[in-house]
């Protein structure tokens, strides 16, 4: 506890502070979605929570963003307690959930308008901030925003999460089920957003996405395994990685579970990725190329997971 | 929040609904006794029998279908469905009666319906007392006691009288508390409920927004329903119209709180629907003197009619609307619904969550 109270001196430009958050939900199976839970994100940051579904990132968006109430710990934005001031906080921050959170019925055009009055301000006094958005959606202004497609409904939630300029934007999962080329597009608002002082955090289950943000924090199983600049956590992988090719790459990596001098193998995309015990690199199986490679962030979260779990 | 009108199907239902329930209510389920069928055994073959069963034949309320020759053959009759009432005469009718000699008639009822069989019954009665009294005309004053029994408000016994002001009562219910307790657990369901509370609005401001155009819909059909039962359905207005309107505001109103409670409780839409089906429909129709009158209920029962809005409603709008009362008759019925509409507004709104 000390130590946290000392860093935040240390580290003024912090804006999102988590201190030991816990929560899980009671039911018929108890499930713990958040074990105690430490966090700085700095003034300005884009901060992204890497993790799998059901890893936790969705509660921890809820509690920060005042809708939940932790079990332990504590949490504050810009100084303001989540759970005392959670009024204050909800003018100044933009939310957007993971599941898409429109009006269906109503058109593009009246979203925004309802939210614009929701927030007590209009479209007009916010335009600037969200005009490179909405720029690509006004063609569909009038359509229905139950009837747009999956990057277009993103784009919609995100101008909607932004019609009061807030100046902190938590966004869940904003890229699940969007197709790559509107990924990238709103990964690059994003970025744009960052230019504009916005702080952001950002979850995502997409590793690839993880390189895009100024720190990531990788969790996994409610617990937070390493925070740190993507190039960083790379950078911090132990061990040397190598993929390796074989005409049937499950039966490779079936042969190289078996053997002893393997630490880690584990399919990745069209490869089998491996890390050798020592030196040893051995392996019993007929006409396979072997290379050395550069950890990506998957290899990482990969390698943090086996951690735990050991 | 004019959200409603892009769900044009709901809109329609909700102001159709009503009136088509009410039609169908008013017209199908009376109580009334029309063209019930009935045969005739009849001994005597008199010309005062017969003119006792053309009688009982020639008005609204009965219609001859078969005419007995022998006893064994009513058994049948009623089995077939045939009739509804057996009419036996003696065959001393024909000797006795133009004597004014007492006689004795029997009737067979079917009593499946009781409530049925005993206004046959006394129906029959009514209109022996006629024939008797066609029969002894000017003739002589009888020494008897006439008992004459005026239907109050409701001359012709008319079922309808009873239930339009219920069905009224119910109607608003169904508008009001389940279609609030829906919408807003739609917006629990779809997530735009997470959004909305991220947001600074204020929890009180969330929820009347959601009530208000439930409420204009409601008095839309609450309009709708008293046209109806003037025009269509030939109920007299007696009352003061601007009393039904408010005492018609403090029932919505209420039943809109009732609404809302649910919807605090209520996590998806089928909650609120079997919630709001269960919980305000049965209630609203059982206990609150619309098909079965609460004085006959076991003592919790009507106790427990006591907290049902619908039963003061329908209370009240029956004294209106029917008997012609003013606001005196209706002062405790109308102190109970705003009272009971506060206490519902202040508790779903300290309910209503802050946050998920």
């Amino acid at each position: 506890m000390a130590m946290w109270i000392l860093n935040d001196l240390l580290n003024m430009k912090s804006i999102i502070s988590i201190h030991h958050v816990s929560k899980s939900y009671e039911g018929r199976t108890p499930v713990t979605a958040l074990q105690d839970i430490s966090l700085q994100i700095n003034k300005g940051e884009l901060f992204g929570l890497i993790g799998p579904d059901g890893a936790g990132k969705t509660s921890l968006f809820r509690i920060l963003t005042t809708l939940l109430l932790a079990d332990l710990g504590n949490a504050s934005i810009d100084g303001m307690d989540v759970v005392k001031d959670f009024r204050k906080i909800r003018m100044y921050i933009g939310y957007m959930p993971g599941r898409f959170s429109l009006y269906q019925d109503l058109t593009v055009e009246e979203n925004l308008k309802f939210f614009a009055d929701v927030f007590n301000t209009t479209i007009a006094a916010n335009y600037d901030m969200i005009s490179p958005i909405y720029g690509q959606l006004a063609p569909f202004k009038n359509r229905r925003a139950g009837k747009l497609s999956g990057g277009m409904k993103q784009k919609l939630a995100l101008c909607c999460a932004l019609i009061h300029k807030p100046y902190i934007l938590f966004l869940d999962e904003p890229t699940t089920g969007v197709d790559p080329v509107s990924r990238k597009e709103f990964w690059q608002m994003l970025r744009a957003l960052k230019e504009q002082n916005i702080t952001i955090m950002v979850s995502t289950p997409y590793m690839d996405e993880a390189a895009l943000c100024d720190r990531i924090a990788l969790i996994q199983a409610g617990k937070i395994m390493q925070v740190d600049a993507p190039a960083q956590v790379i950078a911090n992988y132990p061990f040397r990685l190598y993929k390796a090719k074989a005409s049937n790459n499950y039966r490779l990596l079936e042969t190289v579970k078996e053997q002893d001098n393997i630490l880690l193998s584990y399919i990745s995309g069209d490869q089998v990725r491996l890390v050798f015990k020592e030196n040893d690199r051995r392996i019993d199986f007929p006409g396979i190329e072997l290379e050395e490679v550069e950890p990506t962030i998957e290899d990482c979260f990969i390698q943090l997971m086996k951690n735990e779990s050991d | 929040m004019f959200h409603i009108v892009r769900d044009p199907l709901t809109l329609t239902i909700m102001i159709i609904l009503p009136i088509l329930l009410l039609l169908i209510l008013g017209f199908a389920i009376s109580t009334e006794i029309r063209n019930t069928p009935f045969v005739v055994f009849d001994q005597s073959r008199s010309a005062a029998s017969s003119k006792f069963i053309a009688k009982m034949d020639g008005n609204a309320y009965f219609t001859l279908v078969n005419a007995l020759s022998s006893e064994s053959d009513l058994e049948t009759a009623f089995h077939r469905g045939e009739c509804k009432l057996a009419l036996i005469l003696p065959a001393d009718f024909g000797d006795n009666v133009p004597y004014r000699e007492a006689v004795d008639i029997q009737l067979v009822v079917d009593a499946s319906d009781p409530n049925e069989g005993s206004t046959l019954v006394s129906y029959v009665q009514l209109i022996a007392a006629q024939y008797q009294k066609e029969l002894i005309g000017r003739a002589s004053a009888p020494d008897l006691i006439q008992i004459e029994t005026k239907m109050l408000y409701n001359p012709q016994m008319k079922g309808m009288y009873q239930i339009v002001p219920g069905m009224i009562g119910l109607i608003m219910m169904l508008i009001c508390a389940y279609m609030t307790s829906i919408s807003i657990a739609k917006e629990k369901e779809l997530g735009t409920m997470e959004i909305l509370l991220v947001s600074p609005l204020r929890p009180a401001l969330i929820i009347l927004a959601k009530a208000v155009p439930y409420l204009f819909i409601s008095l839309t059909d609450v309009a709708l329903s008293l046209l109806v039962a003037y025009f269509i359905l030939g109920i007299p207005i007696a009352g003061n119209i601007a009393l039904i309107v408010l005492l018609s505001l403090v029932y919505t109103l209420s039943a809109l709180a009732l609404g809302l409670l649910i919807s605090t409780v209520a996590e998806t839409q089928q909650e609120a629907m079997v919630l709001s089906g269960i919980g305000l429909m049965l209630p609203s129709m059982l206990l609150s003197n619309l098909i079965f009158p609460v004085e006959s209920m076991p003592i919790p029962l009507q106790a427990f009619s006591y907290i049902v809005p619908a039963r003061w409603y329908i209370d009240g709008l029956r004294d209106i609307m029917i008997k012609g009362l003013g606001f005196k008759a209706i002062v405790l019925d109308f102190f109970i619904l705003l009272s009971m509409c506060f206490l519902l507004f202040f508790v779903s709104i300290k309910k209503f969550k802050n946050r998920l």
